[in-house]
């Protein structure tokens, strides 16, 4: 009876110290899952209203209304639910900053400025506070960014529940990141002369690496291995993407163009002026990634919706495109960003792929995640009103391959205990 | 052709400068009679009177007499200046000439902080405030920019120290040579001010609104000064600025704003300032004239830009390029506008093309007369010595070719003081005409010398039968030609002669041929050079846009009224009992909400179809940054309440217009969080084209900014500012405590005074006034702050000192002290999500606003940024979200709470008959992210309406186009031009800090709450 007696209280205290920490990352999936009449949201576009989605060890198994649920399957009633694709948060430091201010607590940019040997993953940081907090709004992958310099690194994708970086691995070392220099001269600093025989320098070094990195990459066993441009081999051979971080129209034509030039095709990041070169990025097939809806228009000048509209300016062009926020904690308002450009003339199925699957091509990961559809990732979410509205998005269940995860967060956590210091009192 | 340099002769009479009374001569004493008489002229006497053919004599420095009947006296040197002009010579109110120049402070901001003045003897404690500077004794003569200003015309000038906020006396010099004594004709002109800081290395004050603090309370400092009889400290600054009080007033200002910031003060002060002017007056035209003060107006016309390239066009804001085509006008307009004004060289730079740009461009020539010899005199009170000329008054004047304002006239001379400066040589020989030249043994050829006026430096020589470019000089009456005649001769052919007889023209000398030979030449003059000039430029077109206001894009051409609106068939968020009114009209008139019912109908009423919308109260920010100048933060000392935000308000800032786009009608603007009491706030309507006086919220109560925590304690500023008082919350407590320890010691004081009137009354401290008026329930606090420690602690200190916190803004642990928080009664208002920027916001939770509405406590969001603002609605639906609110209480949170925090609730904050007509159309429920304001209404004036944006958004592409053509123009005729730079714009944030002075970066400073706009990062 004592026995017993100390057991309970044991596991009571084993339940709050648990409450305290980050959620548990949760075991693999065992038993196959049936989510069953509700709207499904495929990420592709396209809606199936009344809609069953199967998946097992981890993956989609089948997709549909007529779809024959597994004897031994958990159903999830789906009535009233909308499922949709796990987010994807695209260039982002999330696991690599916890707070901002604190010197010590950021490893996101690296000294230097051409480190594409310079990987995020082993940064990633998963037991911080923050990624739990963004998974709740239903974002459950990442693309985590190295920052700063000209190639900044080599970055990874990420999934939000692990219990170390290698476990949050979900593809690793993928994409090289690269800002593009300034192309236009900003008044308060040097003069404009010195001002352009500075982005020239940058210019022609950039150049001239890139050729001699394309030159190391044909060399079947190079005498002397120089880290770096190993590092960038597979941009070269298209095993790697390049991200180029360009925001002002005549650095977009300049980035493109000199992609180009390796055979390269591109990702723009930013973008923020790619409205002005539609035809030349359809033309050009370039991909973009649009940083941050809710900005301000970079000009004085510029149409007040300007930020709010691009993406249905580059989706009416038949550009692709994703959505994306810089910095970290941010990431929960993925969803928001893509609402707002419905308000701007997206469609709505469209928005979403701007947050799923368009991200996932653009990553290059669209054959294992990024819509509901059999044989990918079970990474979805069931969600009780509008994802993309903040007034009703209610995210209940999430899954990152398979497994449900705990959608708690320390900020809940905090929330139940001070709500419960007031309801005692 | 190349101007030859050796036309140019810079001769003083008689090589001779001034001797002074008092000075001892080494040799036999050099009197002279000076005394000359110049006939036959045009002499303009002033801009209204001219004399035709009349005679002007002068003896010495002075004039002696003018007239049409004037007796030359005998003695006299006599100048026949028939069909030539006199005008007299210029004024400059406002010049730097002959002062040492000003050398920047070595100190960067980011070195440790200095608290008090370097310099060293009994002065103010302030290096800004230098009113003891007195130009007459560092004043030098300064023989070469004295010649470069008397080309132009100028013959004396005001000498004015360009360093400090009160910069002390200038001087009125004459530009003559000579010994300083003689040339400075008044040694106290004006009392001189500034908003900058200028060479002083002092951290305060680092942004505008300290600067004006500081002038404020020197103001008041003066006064108490000058009436404390048994004074406890001598200060020779405020002796010195006493004295100075009653000489004109000049304040230097950088653009239309500070004229009015400037003029405010005056007022308070009973001081009419001379503003010297940044040249955009044209912007707030009628704002200018109301304040009554004079002009100094520099001619800085900016060159076009290079703007062929579109990409590179785009760096260029619409405003920047008005004010390239309409610059040129401002003077003109002022002449319109009947504002007296004076004109300045400025640098001296362009300055006859400027001033000849501003007559095409509306200014007339009387005007432009005026503006640069009487008006200037009058507003320095010389004119008893300058500006016209009359008996006994300096012989200052020049001598013109033609009418002074004639595209080709030529200043031929400038006489200061009776000192001669030839600027042209009229006297020289007009060579002009078609020759025959004979070299011996060549053959004839046809020489041609041609240039624009007789007394033009520049002579060209054409051989008509070879080609050959000619090199000329020519001193007086000697001629040197150096060319070749290819076709005739090899090598070159130099010539040396003279001109040996003069009607008709005959030159001789003799030539150098190329194998060495010399031989003789000759060249008779045939007949008159053909006139080959071009005829005078047409008068440009005078298409110049309109200006708007604000004078930046989306700007309106006309300030729209308020209309009697009736908006039909709504959803209403009442933010009252009624709750949501569906279907229901709502009548706005007189710039108040008037009606709401049923299927109302009312004659004359503008119908608005709100069928499927939503209306609800404007939005109102309780925490932003936006519409300043120069600084958010004067956090360069722990206590600034004697700073304020009303002082610097910027109606010409963007984001109003774009907050208008977002339903925000009234922004409450405050100080940053870079000291532990920071200053006034200032809140606003978005009256988008009012002028700053006219967008402040009527009869609104003050308040001020405080702030605990990370940033008033410097935690993230950097290794060297480890110095300033509190570096930890301990004293951020004692800060506070001693503060209003302070102000209830000073209340006493003052108490004790008012009753017994007797004595001297006490110093009066704005920045106790401040704290003083808090304990008087007069002003409100806002207190910027995080963690619940240090919300706690504040409520202490103002329960012991006596006050009450009205509003706790950012307040992220607030949901930890929220029983705490309304036991004392404060409010809170706070971001729906932000947390993880910095370590005091690492327990922030997205419930905050949730929970503590959830215990009574009033509660809103704020943005603290310009992006957000645009989306505060999206903003309140995360209160639904996190928490569950409900969707009528959390629209409160950015409404009704926010206005009741500003104590406005009986004036805005939702929708009832009697309350102001702010208010919001939107296309959908203001909650959803799908939401959009469709028309934003403030005092019943539609301030943003989404069709006209779309109309706007196309006639800024349009004005843009059509400028940008006009300034390919201007290159293309060849005007000087200048390379387009991207201005970085700047968005404030609480502890975003600017320093002015010195190499400013505002990006430097800028530690952005995580939420960095990518183009800083470039």
């Amino acid at each position: 009876m004592k026995k017993r007696y100390l057991t309970i209280i044991f596991f009571a205290l084993a339940a709050l110290s648990a409450e305290a920490q980050i959620p548990v990352p949760a075991p693999k999936q065992t038993k196959a899952i049936a989510v069953v009449g509700a709207t499904i949201h495929v990420g592709n576009g396209t809606v199936i209203n009344n809609g069953t989605v199967v998946f097992e060890n981890g993956k989609i198994t089948s997709v549909g209304t007529g779809v024959n649920v597994p004897a031994n399957a958990t159903v999830i009633d789906g009535k009233g639910k909308d499922v949709y694709p796990g987010l994807i948060a695209p260039n982002t430091v999330l696991g690599l900053v916890e707070v901002e201010a604190v010197r010590s607590t950021n490893d996101d940019a690296e000294v230097g400025s051409i480190n594409p040997n310079v990987r995020s993953l082993i940064s990633y940081n998963s037991d911080s506070d923050v990624p739990s907090t963004v998974r709740s709004n239903g974002v459950l992958l990442a693309e985590v960014v190295p920052q700063g310099g000209l190639i900044s690194g080599t970055s990874s994708v990420v999934q939000l529940d692990a219990w170390n970086w290698e476990d949050a691995a979900y593809v690793a070392d993928n994409v090289v990141h690269l800002n593009w220099p300034t192309m236009s001269n900003t008044a308060g600093g040097a003069p404009a002369d010195q001002q352009k025989e500075q982005r020239e320098k940058s210019l022609q070094l950039l150049s001239s690496y890139f050729s001699q990195a394309q030159a190391y990459a044909q060399l079947p066993n190079p005498a002397v291995k120089n880290l770096k441009f190993e590092a960038m081999k597979g941009v070269f051979t298209g095993a790697k993407r390049l991200f180029i971080s360009a925001n002002s129209a005549k650095e977009i034509l300049a980035a493109v163009t000199f992609a180009k030039a390796y055979k390269i095709s591109p990702v723009i990041v930013g973008a923020e002026e790619a409205f002005l070169l539609l035809p030349f990025l359809k033309e050009n097939n370039v991909q973009l990634l649009i940083e941050r809806v809710h900005s301000l228009p970079g000009r004085e000048d510029n149409d007040v919706d300007q930020p709010y509209k691009l993406a249905m300016q580059l989706n009416d062009a038949g550009i692709l495109y994703g959505l994306s926020l810089d910095g970290f904690w941010q990431q929960r308002n993925l969803p928001f960003m893509a609402g707002t450009t419905v308000a701007y003339g997206v469609e709505k199925e469209k928005a979403l792929s701007s947050i799923t699957l368009n991200t996932a091509k653009i990553l290059g990961i669209d054959r294992i995640t990024g819509s509901i559809e059999a044989g990918k990732d079970a990474n979805l979410l069931i969600v009780k009103g509008d994802l993309l509205d903040m007034k009703d998005s209610n995210v209940e269940q999430a899954y990152i391959q398979g497994r449900q995860i705990d959608l708690n967060n320390k900020q809940k956590l905090l929330m139940r205990k001070f709500s419960d210091k007031y309801s005692m009192q | 052709m190349k101007k030859s340099l050796l036309f140019t002769l810079f001769l003083v009479s008689g090589f001779r400068v001034f001797a002074q009374e008092t000075f001892p001569v080494n040799g036999v004493q050099d009197q002279r009679p000076d005394l000359y008489a110049f006939t036959h002229a045009t002499i303009f006497v002033n801009a209204e009177t001219v004399l035709q053919n009349a005679t002007l004599v002068i003896r010495g420095k002075k004039i002696e007499s003018v007239g049409t009947a004037v007796q030359i006296p005998q003695g006299a040197v006599v100048t026949d200046l028939k069909g030539k002009f006199i005008y007299p010579a210029f004024i400059d109110a406002f010049t730097s000439y002959g002062l040492p120049e000003i050398k920047a402070g070595a100190r960067s901001f980011r070195a440790t902080p200095q608290f008090l003045s370097s310099k060293k003897g009994a002065y103010n404690w302030n290096e800004a405030i230098v009113p003891e500077y007195d130009a007459k004794s560092y004043f030098q003569v300064d023989e070469k920019k004295a010649a470069d200003l008397r080309k132009l015309g100028f013959g004396a000038v005001n000498v004015v120290n360009r360093d400090g906020i009160a910069r002390g006396t200038s001087a009125f010099v004459t530009l003559a040579n000579g010994k300083e004594n003689e040339v400075i004709a008044n040694d106290r002109t004006s009392s001189n001010y500034s908003f900058s800081k200028g060479t002083s290395t002092q951290d305060y004050p680092s942004a505008l609104m300290g600067c004006i603090a500081l002038l404020r309370q020197t103001y008041y400092d003066v006064r108490w000064y000058k009436a404390s009889a048994n004074k406890t400290d001598f200060n020779i600054s405020l002796d010195e600025l006493n004295k100075q009080q009653t000489i004109p007033q000049i304040f230097e200002v950088d653009n239309v704003l500070d004229i009015l910031r400037a003029d405010k003060i005056g007022d308070e002060f009973g001081v009419q300032y001379i503003f010297k002017s940044g040249g955009d007056e044209y912007k707030r035209l009628d704002k200018v004239k109301a304040t009554n003060g004079a002009l100094i107006v520099p001619l800085n016309f900016p060159k076009p830009y290079e703007v062929e390239d579109p990409y590179e066009a785009m760096q260029i804001n619409l405003s920047q390029l008005k004010n390239w085509e309409l610059a040129p006008s401002n003077p003109g307009q002022l002449e319109k506008a009947g504002i007296k004004f004076s004109i300045t060289s400025g640098d001296g730079q362009d300055f006859w093309e400027n001033l000849r740009k501003a007559i095409d461009n509306g200014l007339s020539e009387k005007q432009a007369l005026k503006a640069l010899t009487e008006t200037p005199a009058e507003l320095l009170n010389v004119t008893d010595k300058v500006g016209s000329l009359k008996t006994g008054m300096y012989a200052n004047f020049i001598i013109t070719s033609a009418n002074l304002f004639k595209k080709d006239n030529l200043i031929l001379e400038n006489w200061v003081q009776g000192q001669r400066l030839i600027v042209n040589n009229a006297s020289q020989v007009d060579l002009r005409g078609l020759y025959n030249l004979k070299i011996e043994s060549l053959p004839t050829v046809k020489l041609t010398f041609s240039g624009k006026s007789a007394f033009v430096n520049e002579t060209s020589i054409q051989l008509d039968t070879v080609k050959a470019k000619p090199v000329v000089s020519r001193l007086n009456e000697m001629l040197n030609f150096n060319f070749s005649l290819k076709n005739l001769t090899k090598g070159n052919i130099a010539l040396s002669g003279y001109i040996s007889n003069n009607e008709p023209l005959q030159l001789k000398g003799t030539a150098v041929l190329a194998d060495g030979k010399s031989v003789s030449w000759v060249a008779d003059w045939t007949e008159a050079a053909k006139e080959n000039q071009k005829s005078e430029d047409p008068k440009p077109e005078q298409a110049l846009g309109t200006i708007t206001y604000p004078f930046i894009a989306f700007g309106f051409k006309e300030l729209p009224k308020a209309e009697k609106l009736l908006i039909k068939n709504v959803t209403v968020w009442t933010n009252e009992k009624e709750g949501k009114l569906e279907n229901t009209d709502v009548l706005l008139d007189g710039g108040k909400i008037v009606q709401l019912g049923k299927n109302l109908s009312v004659s004359g009423a503008k119908e608005i179809d709100g069928t499927g919308k939503h209306l609800t109260a404007g939005i109102i920010d309780e925490h932003s940054h936006i519409a300043i100048s120069r600084g958010i933060n004067e956090g360069t000392q722990s206590v600034t309440s004697e700073v304020r935000i009303g002082d610097i308000i910027n109606s010409e800032d963007i984001n109003i217009y774009r907050q208008l786009a977002g339903g925000v009608t009234s922004s409450h603007i405050l100080h940053g969080s870079a000291n532990v009491i920071g200053g006034q706030t200032q809140l606003i309507k978005l009256r988008w084209g009012k002028s700053p006086e006219e967008l402040k919220f009527e009869n609104s109560d003050g308040f001020i900014k405080f702030a605990l925590g990370e940033n008033v304690k410097q935690a993230n500023w950097g290794e060297n500012q480890r110095y300033r008082f509190p570096q930890t919350r301990m004293g951020v407590e004692q800060v506070l405590v001693d503060a209003f320890q302070r102000a209830k010691e000073y209340q006493k004081q003052w108490d004790g005074y008012n009753k017994s009137k007797s004595g001297v009354a006490p110093r009066k401290d704005l920045e106790l006034d401040a704290l003083v008026e808090i304990l008087n329930k007069k002003r409100f606090i806002t207190c910027h702050s995080y963690v619940q420690s240090e919300i706690n602690m504040l409520m202490h200190v103002a329960d012991s000192m006596g006050f009450k916190v009205n509003t706790f803004t950012h307040i992220l642990e607030g949901y930890k002290v929220a029983d705490k928080i309304k036991a004392h009664g404060a409010a809170g208002s706070t971001f729906s999500d932000w947390w993880a920027y910095k370590m005091e916001v690492k327990d922030a939770i997205p419930y905050n606003g949730a929970i503590m509405h959830s215990t009574g406590l009033l509660v809103a969001f704020n943005s603290d940024d310009a992006e957000m603002a645009r989306r505060l609605n999206q903003e309140a639906a995360k209160a639904v979200k996190y928490g569950d609110v409900s969707e009528e209480e959390a629209w409160k949170f950015v409404t009704l709470n926010p206005a009741k925090m500003l104590h406005v609730d009986n004036k805005v904050g939702s929708i009832k008959v009697g309350k102001d007509a702010d208010v919001v159309l939107w296309s959908a429920s203001p909650l959803s992210v799908y939401a959009k304001a469709e028309k934003t209404i403030v005092d019943g004036i539609v301030y943003f309406d989404i069709d006209r944006d779309k109309q706007l958004q196309a006639d800024v592409k349009a004005e843009r186009a059509r400028i940008i053509q006009k300034m390919i123009d201007a290159k293309t005729k060849g005007e000087k031009t200048q390379k387009p730079m991207r201005e970085l714009a700047f968005d404030y944030h609480c502890d975003s800090e600017y320093h002015f002075g010195g190499t400013e970066s505002d990006a430097d400073y800028n530690y952005r709450y995580g939420l960095e706009h990518k183009e800083n990062q470039h």
